[in-house]
């Protein structure tokens, strides 16, 4: 087959690039006095549409303006696999517990997964698991019945939560880019060491531990999972040794300072995609770069609604791409 | 046999003139090509670059020109066009030889130009002020492109004093 030329692509969107926003303009946003000017604000940059006056409905307008802009530039389908499996994984997450509590979750849904997520709902609703991609059948009869015998939602998290680390980083090793394959590394390393300090918190053992676990390549499962059951020190320890280090200082910190520490090293690790003319990886880091940009400005419209410290916030503020 | 070999001088000098034109035409149209696809990526973002963005799909055109050019003046010296001459295999055969720097060089240099114009495109579409330096930079494979064209017209117009 011969290999996608995303010259076009790559070309429209350095010029794309230019209208993210930078730290000046989320220093910017900070200083405005309230919710309103921040609306006022994203609206003149070209943010939501005309008919649009929420917060809400300016951020999902934005992401899909994303999704619409790369359906329109890569015709390869599992080209960005790596997020949509993401997102599939969500609604199938959100169908299971809303069907099993009864439960009406309309608004939870995510639109841009490789599936409808009305698809999945259908499927699991009839118990018709064969309807559903192949990706997902054994995961969503398996948690499905999890819920149903045993009514632990956090057992049928677990379970989804894995597989959908698994799905990833299988998307992004098969992956010809070398871009995409870093991102799907990063994406489970960073998700096993939340994990394990979350695990490490709430006195799980060891068992409970390695099944959240997902492989990958930079992290020793293993050990990871060892150290979480004797606590958050040793998992520390353990990242000390690991190509993770630096995250140590961010985990002592704060659970949010780690967010944030993980979200900053894929925006680094994508800035060299800056220089990148003919391959998807600029495409990657732009998604990226964007729904690192619309979660900075969630965080900044929570805070003018509940009329957070700017510090506050400012601390909580990712790299941006640009 | 021998008469065919004799004879065939003019077929080797046409063939040169073909390579040169072909070749470094093929690699023109790769370079400005792909210039193109690029150029039209931004301007579907931003019209107003039209005029910077063009001059860079048409840095990779110069190696097509330039085949022409050799091709021109190994179809006049060997009479093909003009007065008819007597052409021997041996000169034939150089003709064909004098063609090869422009028809490779050209071939190459005119897909790496294009690859290299992409990526000038992709610093304007980002900083169109910085414009001069993002030309230098394909600019400089066209040095490559200049010497084997030097090279063949050297070589063509020394065909005529080589005793052979």
């Amino acid at each position: 087959m011969a290999k996608a030329d995303y010259t076009y692509a790559v070309a429209r969107i350095r010029s794309k690039e230019l209208k993210l926003l930078t730290m000046k303009d989320l220093e910017a946003l900070i200083s405005l006095d309230d919710y309103e000017s921040c609306i006022r604000f994203l609206t003149e940059k070209g943010w939501g549409n005309d008919t649009i006056q929420t917060g809400d409905e300016i951020l999902s307008t934005e992401r899909k303006k994303i999704w619409l802009l790369m359906n329109e530039l890569v015709k390869e389908e599992n080209a960005f696999d790596v997020f949509l499996l993401q997102n599939d994984f969500h609604n199938l997450k959100v169908t299971i517990k809303s069907i099993t509590r009864n439960l009406k979750a309309d608004n939870m849904f995510s639109e841009f997964g490789k599936v409808p997520a009305e698809k999945i709902y259908e499927a699991i609703d009839k118990r018709n698991y064969s309807q559903l991609p192949e990706y997902l059948q054994n995961t969503a009869k398996e948690a499905m019945n999890v819920l149903l015998h045993t009514s632990d939602g956090q057992l049928c998290d677990i379970i989804i939560d894995k597989a959908c680390l698994e799905a990833v980083y299988n998307a992004g090793k098969n992956s010809d880019n070398e871009i995409i394959r870093l991102y799907s590394e990063l994406f489970v390393a960073s998700a096993d060491i939340k994990i394990a300090v979350r695990c490490a918190k709430t006195n799980k053992t060891l068992d409970f531990i390695k099944q959240s676990l997902a492989e990958c390549e930079t992290l020793n499962i293993n050990m990871l999972a060892n150290s979480a059951a004797k606590g958050i020190d040793e998992i520390c320890s353990y990242l000390s040794s690991s190509a993770y280090k630096e995250a140590v200082e961010a985990l002592k910190k704060s659970p949010s300072a780690f967010e944030k520490y993980c979200d900053d090293l894929v925006t680094d690790k994508m800035k060299t995609q800056k220089w990148e003319p003919f391959t998807i990886g600029p495409l990657v880091a732009y998604i990226i770069a964007r729904e690192n940009e619309i979660k900075a400005v969630r965080i900044i419209l929570s805070a003018k609604l509940n009329s957070l410290n700017s510090e506050i916030v400012k601390e909580r503020l990712r790299k941006m791409y640009v | 046999m021998s008469e065919i070999l004799t004879n065939s001088g003019l077929f080797f000098a046409l063939l040169g003139a073909a390579c040169a034109t072909f070749l470094a035409g093929t690699g023109s149209a790769i370079g400005v090509g792909k210039a193109g696809v690029a150029a039209a990526g931004v301007l579907s973002e931003e019209p107003s670059l039209f005029g910077k963005v063009l001059i860079f799909q048409l840095l990779p055109a110069t190696q097509g020109i330039y085949g022409l050019l050799v091709a021109f003046l190994i179809l006049t010296n060997t009479g093909i066009i003009g007065t008819p001459q007597d052409i021997s295999l041996q000169q034939g055969l150089l003709y064909f030889a004098a063609s090869l720097p422009i028809a490779i060089a050209g071939l190459f240099s005119g897909i790496h130009q294009g690859n290299c114009a992409v990526a000038g495109i992709g610093t304007v579409a980002k900083r169109p002020d910085q414009m001069g330096k993002a030309i230098i930079l394909p600019a400089m494979v066209e040095t490559y492109a200049i010497l084997a064209l030097l090279i063949s017209i050297l070589a063509v117009f020394g065909i005529a004093n080589v005793n052979i």
